[in-house]
């Protein structure tokens, strides 16, 4: 009975101090909290058929990826923007030679009750609705009804995706209702005429109406194409072309089994052929 | 080995048993303490606890508490409005009025609503009262104040129920035939006799149900709606800060100002729980009935 307590405060103690750093030889994947839940279950699923491989986890940021991988500190850089020019010349600068492997695509559907009679918004719009501006719909062509606006928790790369790509990094008003996930999203607009929420393409299904932006059906064919405006590429980088076991996780990534992981996690994969494989079982 | 040896062994044993799960609760303390403290760093005490804005993501980042520790006191004090006299009531039907057969039923249900998962509660609350209140009063959102404090009072009244039912149990029949003796009915019996003698027990219900309300995650962050703004109705959403901490613990970056402010978010959750218990303890000990009515 002591043995096994003292041991689970040691493990409990070491998962304290060392959050997810392994010991030994390893893989390092660093960047954009947008890719993470990309990286992740690709990655859970990669060592499961790889036993024996070591691979450390972290996110920070894409600046702060790609700037360890300029730095050799990592071996995958995710990001969620392209490489900047400058970033690409310090790299070119200390011999690295980043190569950006397009590994998903991120689009973010704006969504409505089925009942409201609002059909397309411009991005300024939603922009002005997100940040408390807008609280009418009749300003939108909509009822005289207040806008309840439905947002993600400010940790999610949904909500990231959505106040780069939307609101240019402004605010979200503080009376945005807050739902933990993109299926607790489509529950809350289902059942709300009033309110307007965001969710990633993947989830979206019949029980709510998606507006078109500025015009555009989001699909993944508009994503892919980038017609779509609210979509961006999700990246990951490496120094050179990859070798050993970077090579053979990226290449697992990419395989369909790992593009089928990618739609899981509610973003577009890159073939059409896992289009049918519907996503957004999950719920909050 | 004499049976001395073996008292000495068996009491060592289950001191260890006992000090181990001390030394864990001591243990989970100290890592919340060490999480949370570094946020002091970058915003002061009263800034992070009377600050209006909370923008943990933002660049700068404003890391105010003041809304959340309000939606958390709102939700749980309605809750304690609705809960506390349905609790109590049903405590006094069930053990002072009811006949057996009765009592043994509501007994049983109260029980099970104790064992109701909060996330039934939440989808529930989500999903029927939430739409229900929409509909009714016409509301903007169904996802409120009200909703919450309804589905937490439903969650806190098993709690209160059964411990003032405790309470007035161990109310002496002397008690009881005394007052009948007097002449009293059974109603200003219940009322001059068996409550204030049970007044300690259910004070204790009504804080560890309190407690129960405030600590409760799963709940608000499903059904208050999750507005860090402060509310101006009873209808407005709130995000209590359980639910703020469940929402953004799971991405925030580890080691980020937003992970402490997380973790002292929980420090503060922590302090008010500790403060609860201790009143519920504080009341226990001075309202003690003495003489032959002890708890």
């Amino acid at each position: 009975m002591k043995k096994t307590g003292i041991t689970f405060v040691i493990v409990l103690t070491l998962l304290a101090g060392t959050g997810f750093a392994f010991a030994g030889q390893n893989v390092v994947i660093k960047g954009s909290t947008t890719v993470l839940p990309v990286a992740q279950v690709t990655l859970e699923a990669y060592m499961k058929s790889h036993p024996g491989v070591n691979f450390s986890l972290s996110g920070g940021g894409s600046g702060e990826g790609i700037k360890a991988l300029i730095d050799k500190s990592t071996n995958i850089a995710t990001s969620s923007r392209e490489i900047k020019k400058n970033e690409i010349e310090l790299a070119k600068s200390k011999g690295v030679n980043p190569v950006a492997h397009t590994v998903a695509i991120d689009a973010i559907v704006p969504i409505v009750h089925p009942k409201n009679k609002v059909k397309d918004m411009t991005i300024d719009q939603l922009s002005q609705i997100y940040q408390g501006k807008i609280t009418n719909w009749k300003e939108v062509g909509g009822d005289n009804l207040t806008i309840v606006v439905v947002s993600r928790d400010s940790s999610s790369g949904t909500f990231e995706s959505w106040g780069h790509l939307v609101l240019n990094n402004a605010k979200v008003t503080p009376k945005a209702q807050l739902q933990a996930s993109n299926g607790a999203v489509v529950q809350t607009v289902a059942k709300n005429r009033y309110a307007i929420g965001y969710i990633g393409l993947g989830y979206l299904n019949k029980s709510v109406k998606a507006l078109t932006v500025n015009g555009v059906t989001a699909s993944i064919e508009t994503a892919i194409k980038k017609e779509y405006p609210i979509a961006r590429p999700l990246y990951m980088y490496t120094n050179g072309q990859p070798t050993g076991e970077v090579d053979r996780y990226i290449k697992f990534v990419l395989s369909s089994a790992g593009q089928k992981l990618v739609a899981r996690e509610g973003f577009v994969p890159l073939t059409l052929e896992t289009k049918k494989k519907a996503p957004g079982k999950k719920k909050g | 080995m004499t049976r001395q040896q073996k008292e000495i062994i068996i009491k060592g044993l289950f001191a260890i048993v006992a000090f181990v799960s001390v030394m864990i609760l001591t243990l989970i303390v100290v890592f919340l303490f060490r999480e949370g403290i570094p946020i002091f760093r970058e915003v002061g005490l009263s800034d992070f606890l009377f600050g209006r804005e909370w923008y943990p993501t933002y660049d700068p980042p404003s890391y105010g508490i003041w809304p959340l520790i309000i939606g958390s006191f709102i939700v749980t004090i309605f809750a304690c409005l609705i809960a506390v006299p349905l609790g109590i009531l049903s405590a006094v039907y069930i053990s002072e009025i009811a006949p057996p057969a009765v009592r043994e039923i509501m007994k049983s249900i109260i029980e099970l609503l104790a064992g109701l998962p909060s996330v039934v509660l939440g989808f529930f609350g989500m999903v029927i009262v939430a739409p229900w209140l929409q509909e009714t009063f016409d509301l903007p959102t169904g996802l409120n104040i009200v909703n919450a404090s309804v589905i937490l009072a439903l969650m806190a009244v098993p709690t209160i129920s059964s411990i003032s039912e405790d309470a007035i149990y161990a109310v002496p029949q002397e008690f009881k035939e005394a007052s009948y003796a007097l002449g009293a009915t059974k109603f200003e019996t219940i009322v001059r006799v068996i409550m204030p003698a049970a007044f300690s027990g259910i004070s204790t219900a009504v804080i560890l149900g309190m407690a129960r309300a405030i600590g409760e995650t799963m709940v608000v962050l499903m059904v208050a709606g999750g507005a860090a703004s402060i509310p101006e109705s009873i209808f407005d959403s709130v995000r209590p800060m359980p639910a703020s901490i469940a929402a953004e613990m799971g991405e925030a970056p580890f080691g980020s100002g937003h992970y402490h402010a997380l973790f002292a978010t929980g420090i503060v959750l922590f302090f008010l729980t500790l403060v609860f218990n201790l009143i519920a303890d504080y009341i226990s000990h001075k309202f003690k009935e003495v003489g032959s009515a002890t708890l």
